[in-house]
């Protein structure tokens, strides 16, 4: 089956990142497709390189990025919810003059348009948060 | 598109105190360039969001109430508010916005998008989506 991801909320304060996570880990094993995860609300804060928890603790972002890559999952932030939030990649520093960026790796930043897709083109999208 | 989905957008929450109902809104209107087959439920505190009058002023955040009548012009035009949603906040259909779409099949003749149901009759409809996004 092929899956759609929606993530609402960002990491650590919410349970819904690792939720999700856990939920791709397991449909990968299981031998379904993940069109897409997308994150909006605060859930594009899943997404910035700057995070640094303590050592004992998971490292969220770091998990999904090591995620994407090795199972090649498109991970897409969006961006009127990244703009709001400080969410920035190259792009985005340049088109809105920013000192610098914090994307993480294996993550981009693109449109709404890309949430309505991956429920046009998934068999279910399955939403995590509130 | 020849690949119509029935998409519904399910909003739960209050207009103002977070910002699930501004996004949620965002994500309808860019939606609706998709062409799917699309409506929206309003259940729980998401029946405020259709509040007419909607005065932010005191709290300092924009108002986006307005843009909840150009939905009719984006073709979405099937708004399903919960009753017992409604009642149990002391709300009835006179308290909410009208508003309307011009139907293409009816000579453009201007009718309501909101429709009152049930929470039984909203699960039937819940029952006949494929994507459900909920906010």
């Amino acid at each position: 089956m092929k899956f759609g991801i929606q993530i609402n909320e960002g990491p650590y304060t919410h349970e819904a990142s690792v939720s999700a996570l856990n939920f791709v880990k397991a449909a990968v094993e299981a031998g379904h497709e993940i069109f897409r995860v997308f994150f909006y609300h605060d859930g594009v804060n899943n997404g910035t390189r700057y995070t640094t928890p303590p050592q004992d603790d998971i490292n969220i972002v770091n998990a999904w990025s090591e995620l994407a890559k090795a199972n090649d999952i498109d991970l897409v932030i969006c961006v009127a919810a990244a703009q709001r939030r400080g969410i920035v990649d190259q792009g985005e520093q340049e088109r809105n003059g920013k000192d610098g960026n914090n994307i993480a790796d294996g993550f981009r930043i693109s449109g709404l348009g890309q949430l309505i897709e991956a429920g046009i083109q998934s068999d279910r999208l399955v939403v995590f948060g509130d | 598109m020849s690949n119509i989905k029935k998409f519904m957008y399910v909003n739960r929450k209050a207009p103002y105190g977070t910002i699930y109902a501004w996004e949620s809104l965002e994500v309808v209107l860019i939606g609706a360039a998709f062409e799917q087959d699309v409506s929206v439920a309003f259940v729980d505190d998401g029946v405020y969001q259709l509040l007419k009058n909607q005065d932010t002023t005191e709290v300092g955040i924009k108002n986006f109430s307005p843009t909840y009548s150009a939905l009719g012009d984006y073709d979405v035009t099937k708004l399903y508010v919960e009753k017992e949603s409604l009642d149990a906040r002391g709300l009835s259909l006179e308290d909410l916005m009208p508003l309307t779409y011009e139907d293409e099949d009816d000579d453009w003749a201007e009718k309501d998008s909101i429709k009152v149901v049930s929470s039984a009759e909203l699960a039937e409809i819940l029952e006949q989506q494929e994507v459900v996004l909920s906010f």
